[in-house]
């Protein structure tokens, strides 16, 4: 379990990485934390002939407040969101989430950028994207543009993402005042991939919900939003009576997989279970804020 | 050909210059170039833990990182902890917890205990369990584990 070999180019800048990109057409991967990429290496399933390092391109690991967003270089590391006072401050769901994410030694090399890139489908980060209505900023050597999360993920490992294009930045729209989350997940051990994760948010005034977003990974091919289910909660108080048909509406809307970890009944039962707890903890953080 | 490339790294406070090849692991660059063999090989695919390292003072899979990612950083393998005769509190404490029985997992689990050690309050053994499940031991069932690292944290390891 070696890597075949490949030629390895060091980027100094964003610009220089997808120049090389470009030149390179299908044979460059970039090399970002390299926790998903160095495995598939060594185990041969990928040999790209050149690898492009990003890690040392200066100030790309930014967590920043620019007005109502947070925008976040694409080396970012797991660790680095999960002990952030910004995220902590204005998106304490993405922070919960990544405590989640694998194991420390994992976080300390994971970036965003390559998590939202490689988009495994039982992965927190595309998820949390999703939820938080995230965009993308993608830069090629032909210029940048910006892709917003719900178009993003395309398929299981696959996103709308050219072969001479990077994720450069991530903007996440701060989650508005009065706002409580919720962040559940079943795995077989601590750090393993998700059987099911759900994240939810409850915007509430008045002891009525203005909005709710809730978003599922584990549950098909790419992570997943619940508007139905999320329209349901609007302008309702939270009751036990609406939470089980907002359940109900979630397992309707999703057909996972079955797969060596679990079967798909098993999954939507989870998904159901996760969505209600998810809610409650949602609406218990916003009530205690509100009061 | 990809050729090699020339890097400066410090490992366990010594400096060295080597020619390396861009496709070897930080792991196998440890063992094989520069003779360290504490840090263990187990499934080359950062799922077993027993590569663990610090980089610059994190921990990570040794065999999720090229050499040539270590160029001018700062590496600390087991082999920076103690020696025999003179180990340190925590393998003091693994030593007096029997916190292990082949050994294989343990240089992993040492240089992750010291990383969890200083990133983390571990105020209850569910944290240390959490922050070991990284690490694969197939022999002691992590009891022993838990408590020496406990011991350590509590202040008070032999």
């Amino acid at each position: 379990m070696k890597p075949a070999a490949f030629e390895y180019v060091v980027a100094d800048s964003v610009a220089n990485a997808v120049t090389t990109l470009s030149e390179a057409g299908s044979k460059a991967k970039i090399l970002a934390g390299g926790q998903s990429l160095v495995p598939m290496l060594n185990f041969r399933l990928v040999r790209p002939a050149i690898l492009v390092d990003i890690n040392r391109i200066p100030d790309l690991a930014f967590i920043e407040e620019v007005g109502d967003t947070i925008r976040v270089g694409a080396l970012a590391r797991h660790h680095q969101l999960e002990i952030s006072p910004v995220v902590a401050k204005h998106l304490p769901v993405l922070a919960a989430a990544m405590t989640h994410v694998a194991h420390l030694a994992i976080r300390n090399r994971g970036t965003i950028g390559g998590s939202l890139s490689h988009a495994d489908p039982a992965a927190e980060l595309p998820m949390i994207a999703l939820l938080l209505n995230a965009k993308l900023c993608l830069v090629s050597s032909k210029g940048e543009r910006t892709i917003a999360a719900s178009d993003f993920f395309r398929d299981a490992l696959t996103v709308a993402i050219g072969e001479d294009e990077m994720v450069a930045e991530i903007h996440l729209p701060k989650l508005p005042q009065n706002t409580g989350w919720g962040f559940e997940e079943v795995a077989r051990r601590a750090g393993d991939f998700a059987l099911v994760a759900v994240a939810v948010t409850v915007t509430a005034s008045d002891d009525e919900v203005t909005e709710a977003r809730i978003a599922l990974t584990g549950v098909g091919s790419t992570p997943v939003r619940m508007q139905k289910a999320e329209t349901l909660l609007r302008g309702q108080k939270i009751e036990t009576k609406l939470v089980r048909q907002v359940v109900e509406t979630v397992r309707a809307a999703i057909t996972p997989d079955t797969d060596l970890h679990a079967s798909s009944d098993y999954r939507r039962h989870l998904a159901g279970v996760l969505t209600g707890r998810a809610i409650s903890a949602a609406w218990k953080r916003v009530t205690e804020t509100i009061a | 050909m990809t050729g090699t490339r020339d890097i400066q790294v410090t490992v366990n406070g010594k400096a060295y210059a080597l020619a390396v090849e861009p496709r070897l692991l930080l792991a196998d660059f440890l063992r094989q170039s520069l003779g360290l063999t504490g840090t263990h090989v187990g499934c080359e695919q950062g799922v077993c833990g027993a590569c663990t390292v610090l980089v610059d003072g994190d921990s990570v899979r040794a065999c999720l990182m090229f050499a040539v990612q270590a160029d001018g950083c700062t590496v600390e393998t087991v082999e920076s902890l103690g020696r025999i005769g003179k180990l340190s509190p925590l393998q003091e404490s693994f030593h007096a917890h029997h916190a292990l029985q082949c050994g294989f997992c343990t240089p992993g689990m040492l240089m992750t205990a010291t990383d969890l050690l200083k990133k983390y309050p571990l105020t209850t053994d569910d944290e240390i369990r959490e922050g070991l499940s990284g690490n694969l031991c197939r022999c002691t069932g992590y009891e022993h584990i838990v408590k020496a690292i406990r011991a350590v944290k509590v202040g008070d390891a032999p």
